[in-house]
């Protein structure tokens, strides 16, 4: 893959553009510029996440001190508390889908990937602004949409969807069946197609940009992994998401309009329906079609975060590129070939189980690759502790210790004992809640001074970071021991079964730890909004780092650079180079610049420069 | 006795207190010095706390494991429950290597090679043979896990044996109704869910003559001991789930797609209360699938029987037809006769004679 062969190919964008100046709606509210964009979608998903912690708070103190009296949530909750002081049932399991659905789509879905993607996409490969800008101008507008839908399905009398985030029908079908499966219901299904649009829309938008704007000399065996991880983050996305969306459609239809897709069978308050021949395992299949790699659209970008963080802190180049991306590779193409293993006890063929199983393991190896990778980059390297390398770390190690109990539980015959039990919820908390978060917080604190031009304080962030990886597994271990008792998810208590009758100092350990760890959160919120009007104002290069959007102005103007796009000479990772004057070379410096730590294949590199140079088909501002 | 865990938590909340102070005047010096580079506050004191953490971690992990272990998957009472246990704790050794090395690694080397002024680090950017090894190794080591996790698995899959005790459990909002196929047959009689009504619970079909002699019961299922027992699992409105946590066996009950799971119980109830040495022990049955409000509570009794004692239960459980003897109307004609065997004459009398006057 020679930098230069792939550019003759490249489309040439014959964009006219002016410098209109703009008013105050178009520069701020319906922002075509991708920087906007990521900060309107950083915004909106930090919003969402305080909201969706929060409700994980009420139910962790419902669980682990089930004889408090919560009658200060009357403000907030008012009658979902009732005259004692209790939380309603129908309510704490509203509580939990909400978390679930807030959590895994509009924070880590939206907020993680819609902010970096946005941000670093243009920036990193050297483009002006997205393929189109209008419809990434859209893709952030129907998550408003849809944000604002589901946003509302809070207030509803009955209140919101309460069948859990994977709402299974029939629970999810039958209004008759639980208030939850009413209007909320609805909101619910009303809100995630927008979402899912919102999605195809910055995906395609992504996948575009990354294959069409790359800069001079910005080969795909240069581009940087947090790219990498984007570019394959969008194309799960774009295969996966429509099949919710059929889901999602057929499930409206057996709403609404009488079909019997996922219907059969079914005497529900003192009435058989007449549906026949549909089948609820259906819907669960086309679900986890997307459920799973849905896992990976959140935890990808976090991992390509993490590895141009772990590079840049350790001064050091990442540790086995190719591996690295041949391993982002062999974890997307698998993620669409295991959804079944969230399903081995739903009575489907014990063949198609054995099948599963198989493939499930197999996705440990390219995670191992991964695992060990980031442990060699480290190894001999100058670590320098900036918050977001610290989360980078904190990433690392909850990635592995999360990720080994999924090899426990894509076991098919220990899922038996294991599924639907807080071991379940204690493994994915850690290796795609958690892990994901990290990378976010990562990721803001480490681009931070290109979004706003002012530092976060490295302090506060440190501690924000010890609090939060510690009250991590304060949280999350103890939970794998509460499910390997065997306690089931979901329960609003767990005083009906001897065998939950016992952990209740464990369970009110956990809730504590939880509540510790929300707490923490607030010197992050602080230290986000403090900064971005009175932080310490940045320099060009506060991490040394040698990604194309160090180059850009402190505070990169509309199309980023003032003047021509830079062209890229070489890989994003050359740090602390032998020889080099400085321990890091940034994409946009010429071999022939820096002779005296070339090795020799990067000699001959040097011929190819003027031709490099000569390109200049990818600038929107300058078309020809 | 989890104070201990609180402890260690306030012990690190404590240390987090000392860094932050400590912290505050390597601000000062740093602001004073100036340096170049991006080095960040407290890099050293950062780095000490990745050792601290690693150290204090390690205890309070192997603590608290030590001390949540009697919890841990409550003595198993099935066969296949003896061997998934064994497997789980097999694959959990195996896995604490890589969690203790990983970790290990990741903590001491993010400490041991922190920023040192003057230093740089090693240009290192790959190596294929320690690639190689790094991914043929979890290779190995994953296939030994699929291959004995799916030995035990296609076993516990397979067909039931012949002889298995088959019972039928219904899942409902929000209580579980066990069917049996009675003591003069023992099979299960058809059902179909538009016979469904507030008596005939699970819709059982009194056109099949095999329904007959069929019991039910809300409250309460036994089972016999060393002999395999089939449940055939549904449900009448939502998704449920049966779990048996002692049994290790769980099974969704899906609406129209009636499910199985079969299992040899070897422990009578009564061996496990003295085992246990809790006279109120009691096996359960719960939902794990979430299907409404009641989803926490939806409870139903597990007895395991010996094999004498089981009979007697089943002998003395009345059929639906004695409970309710107005569904003989619903038998067809030329079966009447048999179906009225099993009930006693007063009832049978009245019924049939409802039954001919709605003829």
């Amino acid at each position: 893959m020679s930098a230069v062969e792939g550019m003759d190919t490249a489309h040439v964008d014959a964009h006219d553009h002016h410098h209109e100046s703009q008013n105050f709606w178009q520069k701020y509210v319906f922002s075509e510029d991708h920087k906007i964009i990521a900060k309107q979608y950083l915004i909106t998903g930090i919003i969402w996440a305080v909201i969706g912690i929060s409700m994980s708070v009420i139910f962790r103190i419902q669980l682990g001190m089930p004889d408090s009296n919560l009658s200060w949530l009357k403000p907030i909750l008012g009658g979902w508390i009732s005259e004692s002081g209790k939380l309603d049932p129908n309510f704490y399991l509203a509580l939990v889908t909400m978390h679930g659905t807030i959590m895994v789509f509009f924070v880590l879905t939206a907020g993680l990937s819609g902010t970096f993607s946005n941000f670093l996409i243009p920036l990193q490969i050297g483009a002006r602004d997205m393929a189109s800008g209008f419809m990434n101008m859209l893709s952030y507008w129907f998550f408003f949409l849809a944000s604002i839908i589901m946003f509302a399905s809070l207030f509803l009398q009955a209140g919101p969807a309460a069948g859990g985030w994977v709402i299974y029908p029939p629970l999810s079908a039958l209004p008759q069946a639980h208030p939850g499966s009413g209007m909320g219901m609805t909101l619910w299904l009303a809100a995630m197609a927008f979402f899912i649009v919102s999605q195809l829309l910055g995906g395609i938008n992504y996948i575009t940009s990354i294959i069409n704007l790359r800069t001079r000399g910005m080969s795909f065996d240069r581009l940087p992994l947090t790219i990498w991880s984007f570019l394959i983050t969008a194309v799960l996305g774009l295969i996966s998401f429509p099949v919710l969306l059929s889901s999602v459609l057929l499930l409206i239809m057996d709403r609404h309009f009488g079909t019997s897709f996922y219907l059969s069978d079914i005497y529900i308050n003192g009435e058989a329906l007449p549906n026949v021949g549909g089948s609820p395992i259906l819907f669960q299949h086309l679900f986890w079609f997307l459920g799973h790699p849905e896992v990976y659209i959140v935890l990808l970008p976090g991992l390509g975060i993490t590895s141009e963080i772990i590079a840049t802190n350790s001064r050091k180049p990442i540790f086995g590129y190719r591996a690295m991306i041949a391993s982002m590779l062999g974890i997307a193409f698998l993620a669409f070939i295991v959804w079944a293993h969230h399903m081995f006890v739903t009575g489907m063929n014990p063949f198609l189980g054995s099948v599963f199983m198989f493939l499930t393991l197999i996705i440990a190896v390219p995670s191992a690759v991964k695992g060990f990778n980031y442990i060699t980059t480290l190894w001999k390297g100058n670590i320098v502790f900036t918050p977001g390398m610290l989360f980078s770390i904190g990433l690392v190690s909850l990635f592995v210790s999360g990720g080994l109990t999924g090899i426990i539980l894509g076991n098919s015959a220990l899922d038996i004992q294991l599924h639907d039990t807080y071991f379940v919820v204690a493994h994915f908390h850690l290796v795609m809640g958690a892990a994901s978060a990290f990378g976010l917080f990562a990721g803001v604190y480490h681009w931070f001074p290109k979004m706003f031009g002012r530092m976060m304080n490295p302090t506060l962030g440190q501690i924000h970071f010890w609090f939060t990886f510690i009250g991590i597994y304060l949280i999350f271990i103890p939970m794998h021991y509460v499910g390997i008792a065997g306690f089931p998810r979901r329960y609003y208590q767990f005083t009906s079964y001897d065998f939950t009758h016992k952990f209740m100092d464990m369970n009110m350990f956990i809730s504590v730890a939880a509540i510790f760890s929300f707490l923490a959160q607030f010197i992050f919120l602080w230290n986000f909004f403090y900064s971005i009007f009175k932080g310490k104002r940045a320099p060009l290069n506060p991490w040394r780092s040698n990604t194309l959007e160090w180059t850009t102005p402190i505070e990169p103007v509309h199309g980023n650079w003032p003047g021509e796009i830079p062209a890229v000479y070489r890989w994003s990772y050359d740090y602390s180079k032998p020889g080099a004057k400085e321990d890091f070379i940034p994409q946009n410096i010429p071999y022939s610049q820096t002779l005296e730590s070339n090795f020799p294949h990067e000699n001959e590199l040097i011929a190819t420069e003027k031709l490099i140079e000569a390109q200049n088909f990818n600038d929107q501002f300058n078309a020809h | 006795m989890y104070y201990i865990i609180a402890l260690v938590a306030l012990v690190f909340v404590v240390l987090t207190g000392v860094v932050i102070a400590r912290l505050q005047d390597v601000i000062k010096s740093v602001k004073k010095e100036e340096a170049p580079d991006a080095v960040p506050a407290g890099n050293k004191l950062n780095g000490a706390m990745f050792i601290i953490v690693l150290v204090l971690g390690g205890i309070a992990i192997a603590w608290s494991y030590l001390h949540a272990r009697e919890f841990f998957l409550p003595e198993a009472s099935s066969i296949h429950g003896r061997r998934t246990d064994d497997l789980f704790w097999f694959s959990m050794g195996v896995l604490t290597i890589p969690f203790i090395l990983v970790n290990f690694l990741i903590f001491f080397f993010a400490w041991k090679y922190q920023y040192k002024k003057n230093h740089r680090a090693s240009f290192y950017p790959d190596n294929h043979k320690l690639e190689l090894i790094w991914t043929i190794i979890p290779a190995i080591v994953m296939a030994l896990l699929v291959f004995t996790g799916w030995k035990a698995w296609s076993d516990i899959t397979s067909e039931a044996p012949r002889d298995a005790e088959v019972i039928e459990i219904t899942g409902k909002q929000f209580n579980w109704i066990v069917r049996y196929g009675g003591v003069n047959d023992n099979k299960l009689g058809n059902y179909n869910y538009k016979l469904i009504d507030a008596q005939n619970e699970v819709g059982i079909d009194l056109s099949d003559e095999n329904s007959f002699d069929d019991f039910q019961n809300p409250t309460e299922m036994h089972i016999p001991v060393n002999r395999p027992v089939l449940l055939k699992i549904r449900a009448r409105d939502v998704i449920h789930s049966v779990f048996i946590p002692h049994m290790r066996v769980k099974m969704d009950a899906v609406p129209g797609m009636p499910t199985k799971f079969w299992f040899v119980a070897d422990k009578t109830t009564a061996q496990m209360q003295s085992e246990l040495n809790d006279p109120n022990f009691k096996y359960e049955i719960a939902c794990t699938e979430i299907c409404g409000q009641g989803h926490f509570s939806m409870k139903i009794n597990l007895v395991v029987d010996d094999e004498e004692s089981y009979k007697k239960w089943c002998s003395e459980q009345a059929t639906f037809l004695q409970t309710y003897p107005e569904y003989l109307a619903k038998v067809p004609d030329n079966l009447k006769a048999k179906a009225m065997k099993g009930l006693p004459e007063t009832t049978a009398a009245p019924a049939d004679s409802t039954a001919s006057a709605s003829l």
